[in-house]
């Protein structure tokens, strides 16, 4: 072990009178409702177990109330679990003093908000340079950090504005900015675009996904937005009542959910889009042509539509050089095909419709 | 939590640093004079009096003269106190009070702060009678010849029934710190009245007039010397008569009010270290129409009480002169 | 029509459902039945039981001979008890010390440096609006001939608000942070602003005797509460998601109170200032009780001569000291950081402003010029004469309607109620009207008014106090709901009100004097001037705050204006209204207490005459106790303002 920049091990967190008690008993597999009318408890996180590779960009998704913030908030305590482990870059968050959990906050894991939670009374490089100036760092020295971080969150000139003179998309950056300016190894991101509209939203994701290829910080991202996690997301957890239901790969996701609430969830991703060849190959029908292009496993079912096209043979599909299975034109286009009403896992029925 | 540990360092520091072995009230004597003492402290080198103000006009006449003669012959800086008979007394315990230039008996008050606290001494007297006693307005002593005699009160008790008297006699009181046995008086002497306060002195004043001018029925507490007594015929109605001792036991007063010789009161500081404005009160003697001269000036003739204390200076140089520490 | 009561899901959001027609009018008279009946019950216990159990007054009580042997004890003890010795006689010394310094400070700075000074603090609050306001406003005093008993009074209060500050923000503080310290704090300064501000002179004259130290240390008491209460607030009040910001980036709890709760918690807290300052200069006329120097001083000495004209003059004064302190506070409240020029504009402005003045003061006479002062006294007592002199009839018609047909019906039923029906009376009152507890402490709250052997007295303040809230109540519902529906008059009424606000209640009791003579009537009216502007003000705040979408859609449903107010306004601002009753009541008690001083009588004249009058000192104590009981009592009955506690709420959950 040891590689994983983040490991969550069996993390509870349960609010309420006497939290520590209900879990290993039998009321911790109560569903939320029936354990709150029982106890009075409400249990957040309910023994939730995952690893963060470092430079992963790894998203937890899941509807409001879901636990998904109380769990980004237990990995530096800003909530205290009730149980679990949890390690960062291997050391043990939860056997961490006051003074070594400072530490942590102040160096090496930051977090940006969904409320921005910048200091309306302070100018903007002095909202950035608030993380340095709580270490201890000098005036100038901060400020002239401030200065190049602003810089690279693209606000260079807003330096000596107030948070409210600047749009809420400019307020998350400066947000971001902050979390940036300690340099930290991990980032945490608590649905941080969710209060914007919906093109300033588009910029700040195309911004964290430049921000990762250029300072390539481990990332670990909440949100409610599943177009949002597909896009940013390495690796995604879907939480639901507390509990992860699943973790994986986009494609994983999309192609194998877990259960049906999964598959509701990603029901109406265009699944073209996510998935690969190799979630629709299939072995060779007796006597079909096998000279047809090749094309990686891996290429994403859209970009294989114009291979498709281009040859009335089916597409071979190999992975490392050896073939997989092959894949017909028909079997891109119900693909492709926008799905009205679909089966959780889809045993697609290549029904011909009206639009095909 | 810090923070209140701090304050409480910072207090406990403060008092560490004033002094060991406690803090008695006399400390602070000089604590605390008002805009007018300070503002001018370096202009009146002989010093601050403070005189005790009591809530009727015949004292503020008393003490607005005294105060003129003390700041213009004298040089001293007068600072008036208002305040209420009974915490006069106390405030010259605390240091507030230098003079109290009209008592009216108080002989439980002189015991304990002259003899028993020795915080005050008696300063002789302002040479004024003070009468106390229940009054009604001249027509009714006409209209009921007997109505002076207390014992025929109950007859009448309905004539004064007012909203306020709760189906009995109004009788109605003053201020409530002034000298009164009243609720006693009705109780030991059988009246079917309630006593009522009016509050205040103008409130009386108001009262007896509007008796006068309406022919409106009125039984009063009120008290000589009052300038009123020039412009409104009042008739005193006969309590049983005082004896020495009669009213010993507040609780059971059912006698007349006695005669006051209405003297004045010193702290004990001020006789010490008065110097000249102490032998001027001690010298200050006038009567009753001196009084009343003053006080119907500063009231219906709307003299301040600086202008009504300087005509009457004026015109009665004699007299005060006679005052005047050799 | 339904007939069976078929029960399906309850729609997701309706929160304040309608009454069903059907079933609910049954449900209407179940719920009315209990009341009824309760009334019927009390009635008839009335009737089977008047005269008996009554708790007639009695002066010569054991509990009042008590405490004047306590006060004997004090008065005996006060220079040899150690806790006097080293406790109460320093903080008096202190106390004191802190005045003669402040007050001191004020005069040195002479007239036109204190007005230089004022200007320049305007200007650094708010620019030259507020600058101009501070110059004008001190000037004015001096104007109306009242500068140095204006300095007294500045000073006293300025330092009865350092020291409710000094104490109050950190309190503040503390309770923001701490759950646990906001439960004990809260019901202390609930009872501390119930408390009618007569009833603690007596224990603070024992303590500290007269002076101004008692007076700084009494307004200090009244003044405190808004400090605490609005500090703790506005720590609350600091968005979470900052204060965790903070922390995520490390920072340790004292970095986060002062980097970041502090600053952010600053403007309210100047709110709370603001507050305390208001709540300060409203207690100066009544200091002046016990010998602290002032313009309360002239304004009780107008009282007493029952003269109009010269208690309005002081009046007038203290409300130019609050306006100029008002804006001052409240402006430094809204202000923002500007860049570093606008900066040096204000600092280098209140420089020069202050400079000027102090420049000016030795060259400018010590007093401030006769010459410059107006005579004002004269024609406001021409006034008042000649509406004496014609009105009198209508006056006196008033006084007696009010006295017979309420006042005396009133206060003989309640005082010749057995004393056990009026608690129990109360009791299931309070219940009802706001919940268990609160009936409760109620019910225990009129337990111990009689235990103080101060029955009688008690029903016949609260009987002024039923009346007079009651019409105060009926009044500033009245020009709330007009203020409300017109914003003409609403524009017309509002400097009415600040002003009726700003102006200490003492000098209620004049005009209403002058007009009624003294006795109860005077009270209630000196109290209904003083209470319905905070009434009116509060239903039309409620009013208003009913959501504009709301209402739009009841008119598109055809509402007329009278079906808006009735049935969506009114019952929407069901909680401002039930605060408004609660503020209009407890207003009423302080001000029908101080209202013994024009001869309202009851506990009010007991206290005065406690603090007047050395046998009746116990008698006068145990009132001030029984006032802040009734206080309490009569706040916890309408408590329901709390709105979480109404039974009503329950109908449909």
């Amino acid at each position: 072990m040891g590689t994983a920049a983040i490991e969550v091990r069996g993390l509870w967190k349960i609010f309420g009178p006497k939290a520590g008690r209900i879990i290993g008993s039998p009321d911790a597999d109560l569903e939320p409702a029936q354990l709150r009318a029982k106890t009075g408890c409400t249990a957040a996180v309910r023994d939730v177990s995952f690893q963060v590779r470092p430079g992963e960009v790894f998203v937890v998704m899941g509807l409001s109330g879901s636990g998904k913030s109380t769990l980004v908030r237990c990995l530096t305590r800003l909530i205290e679990p009730t149980a679990g482990e949890l390690l960062i870059d291997g050391q043990d968050v939860c056997a961490m003093s006051a003074r070594q959990l400072r530490d942590l906050r102040r160096h090496r894991v930051s977090m940006v908000f969904q409320h921005f939670g910048l200091l309306p009374h302070r100018r903007v490089v002095d909202n950035v340079a608030y993380g340095l100036e709580i270490q201890g760092m000098g005036k100038a020295e901060r400020h002239e950090k401030a200065g190049r971080i602003l810089s690279l969150v693209g606000l260079e000139g807003h330096e000596d504005s107030y948070p409210e003179q600047l749009s809420g998309g400019m307020q998350q950056r400066v947000g971001l900015a902050r979390a940036l300016a300690v340099d930290p190894e991990v980032l945490l991101f608590d649905e941080p675009f969710s209060a914007l509209d919906p093109l300033i939203r588009r910029d700040m994701q195309a911004e964290v996904i430049r921000l990762h290829r250029e300072v390539g910080k481990t990332m670990v991202f909440i949100t409610h937005d599943l177009s949002e996690a597909l896009k940013l997301g390495e690796r995604i957890a879907i939480m639901r009542a507390g509990a992860i239901v699943q973790v994986g790969t986009p494609e994983e996701l999309v192609g194998a959910p877990a259960d049906d609430y999964v598959a509701d969830f990603v029901r109406d991703v265009p699944r073209s889009q996510v998935l690969s060849l190799r979630w629709i190959c299939r072995d060779p029908e007796p006597g079909e042509p096998l000279d047809g292009p090749e094309l990686p496993a891996g290429t994403v079912i859209h970009d294989a539509v114009p291979a498709a096209m281009g040859s009335d043979r089916p597409i071979r599909v190999v992975d490392g050089g050896e073939l997989v299975g092959v894949v017909s034109r028909v079997d891109i286009l119900g693909a492709v095909r926008p799905r009205t009403e679909a089966p959780p896992v889809p045993p697609v029925s290549a029904g011909v419709s009206g639009e095909a | 939590m810090k923070k209140l540990r701090l304050i409480a360092g910072v207090i406990a520091l403060g008092l560490a640093a004033n002094a060991c072995g406690g803090a008695k009230v006399e400390d602070d004597s000089n604590a605390a004079p008002s805009a007018s003492a300070a503002g001018s402290a370096a202009a009146s080198a002989a010093g601050t009096v403070k005189i005790a103000i009591n809530p009727w006009v015949g004292y503020e006449a008393d003490a607005a003269v005294l105060a003129y003669l003390m700041e213009h012959e004298l040089g001293y800086k007068v600072e008036k106190v208002t305040l209420a008979e009974e915490p006069s007394w106390q405030g010259m315990e605390s240091g507030d009070v230098d003079v109290v230039i009209e008592n009216w008996g108080h002989e439980d008050l002189k015991k304990k702060y002259i003899e028993e606290k020795k915080v005050a001494v008696e300063a002789g007297s302002t040479g004024n009678k003070g009468v106390i006693g229940w009054y009604v307005p001249e027509w009714m002593a006409q209209k009921y010849p007997d109505i002076t005699d207390y014992k025929n009160l109950n007859k009448y008790a309905d004539l004064f029934k007012t909203s306020e008297s709760g189906g009995k006699g109004q009788l109605l009181d003053g201020d409530p710190s002034y000298v009164t046995n009243d609720e006693a008086l009705v109780k030991n002497l059988k009246l079917d009245y309630k006593v009522v306060y009016a509050g205040s002195e103008a409130a009386l004043i108001k009262a007896a007039k509007q008796a006068t001018d309406q022919k409106k029925p009125l039984l009063m507490y009120f008290y000589e010397p009052q300038w009123l007594f020039n412009q409104v015929k009042l008739v005193k109605i006969n309590l049983p008569v005082w004896e020495e001792g009669c009213d010993s036991d507040p609780k059971k007063v059912a006698c007349d009010y006695p005669p006051y010789d209405l003297d004045k009161i010193v702290s004990k500081k001020f006789a010490d270290t008065g110097g000249k404005a102490f032998d001027l009160v001690k010298n200050f003697q006038w009567t009753n129409d001196d009084q009343n001269s003053v006080a119907d000036d500063m009231t219906n003739n709307g003299m301040s009480a600086e202008d009504a204390a300087k005509k009457w200076v004026e015109a009665n140089a004699a007299k005060w002169q006679a005052w005047m520490p050799k | 029509m339904v007939s069976a009561p078929v029960r399906t899901a309850p729609p997701p959001m309706p929160p304040p459902a309608p009454p069903v027609p059907g079933p609910a009018r049954a449900r209407r008279l179940v719920r009315w039945a209990g009341p009824a009946a309760g009334v019927v019950a009390v009635v008839a216990l009335y009737a089977a039981f008047r005269g008996t159990a009554v708790l007639p007054h009695d002066d010569d009580a054991a509990l009042f001979h008590w405490l004047n042997d306590a006060r004997d004890w004090v008065d005996a003890n006060r220079n040899s008890s150690p806790i006097f010795l080293y406790v109460v006689n320093y903080i008096r010394l202190g106390v004191a010390e802190l005045y003669t310094l402040v007050q001191g400070g004020l005069v040195a700075l002479g007239w036109p440096g204190l007005i230089g000074l004022a200007a320049g603090l305007g200007w650094l609050a708010g620019g030259w609006r507020i600058a101009l306001v501070a110059a004008a406003g001190f000037a004015g005093v001096g104007v109306l001939g009242f500068w140095e008993a204006s300095v007294d009074t500045l000073a006293l209060t300025l330092s009865a608000v350092t020291l409710s500050l000094l104490i109050g923000i950190p309190l503040g503080i503390w309770a923001g942070r701490s759950a646990r310290v906001r439960r004990i704090v809260t019901p202390v300064l609930d009872v501390m602003q119930i408390m009618p501000t007569f009833s603690y002179l007596s224990p603070i004259l024992l303590l500290f005797l007269i002076g101004p130290a008692s007076a700084t240390i009494a307004t200090m008491i009244y003044a405190m509460p808004p400090a605490i209460r609005i500090t703790a607030l506005a720590v609350q009040r600091v968005p979470g998601v900052t204060v965790e910001a903070s922390e995520s980036l490390g920072a340790t709890g004292l970095q986060t109170l002062l980097k970041v709760r502090l600053p952010l918690a600053l403007n309210t807290i100047m709110l709370g200032v603001n507050q305390t300052i208001a709540a300060a200069l409203s207690m100066v006329p009544l200091v002046a009780l016990i010998a602290a120097p002032g313009l309360g001083v002239d304004l009780i000495r107008a009282l007493a001569r029952v003269n109009v004209g010269a208690a309005l003059v002081p009046g007038v004064a203290i409300v130019l000291i609050a306006i100029v302190l008002d804006r001052v506070t409240r402006s430094a409240a809204r202000r923002r950081e500007g860049g570093r020029r606008a900066r040096a504009v204000r600092w280098g402005g209140f420089a020069v402003l202050t400079a000027a003045g102090i420049a000016l003061t030795p060259a400018l006479a010590t007093e401030f010029p006769e010459q410059w002062q107006v005579q004002v006294v004269r024609p406001i007592n021409d006034v008042v004469d000649w509406i004496e002199g014609h009105w009198y009839v209508f006056t006196g018609f008033l006084n007696d309607t009010v006295a017979y047909g309420l006042l005396n019906p009133l206060q003989d039923v309640l005082t010749s109620a057995p004393w056990w029906l009026v608690t129990a009376a109360v009791l299931a009152f309070a219940w009802r009207v706001s919940g268990p507890a609160a009936g409760l402490v109620a019910a225990a709250c009129l337990v111990g008014v009689a235990a103080l052997h101060l029955w009688e007295h008690g029903m016949e303040t609260l009987t002024i106090v039923l009346v007079a809230s009651l019409i105060t109540i009926a009044v500033g519902l009245a020009l709330g709901v007009a203020a409300a529906r017109s914003r003409w008059f609403a524009a017309g009424l509002r400097p009415v009100l600040d002003a009726a606000q700003t102006m200490p209640s003492f000098s209620y009791l004049l005009p209403a004097v002058a007009l009624f003579s003294n006795g109860r009537f005077t009270a209630i009216v000196a109290s209904l001037i003083y209470a319905v502007p905070v009434v009116a003000r509060l239903v039309e705040d409620g009013l208003r705050a009913v959501p504009a979408t709301v209402i739009e859609a009841a008119r598109s449903a055809g509402s007329t204006d009278r079906q808006v107010l009735w049935k969506v306004q009114l019952p929407m601002a069901r909680n401002s209204l039930l605060l408004a009753a609660n503020q209009g009541i407890v207003m009423t008690l302080a001000m029908v207490v101080i209202g013994a001083l024009v001869g309202a009588g009851a506990l009010g004249y007991d206290v005065v005459a406690g603090i007047a009058q050395q046998e009746d000192y116990g008698k006068g104590f145990a009132a001030g106790v029984a006032l802040v009981l009734l206080g309490v009592m009569l706040d916890r009955i309408t408590q329901g303002a709390n709105g979480r506690r109404s039974p009503h709420k329950k109908r449909n959950a």
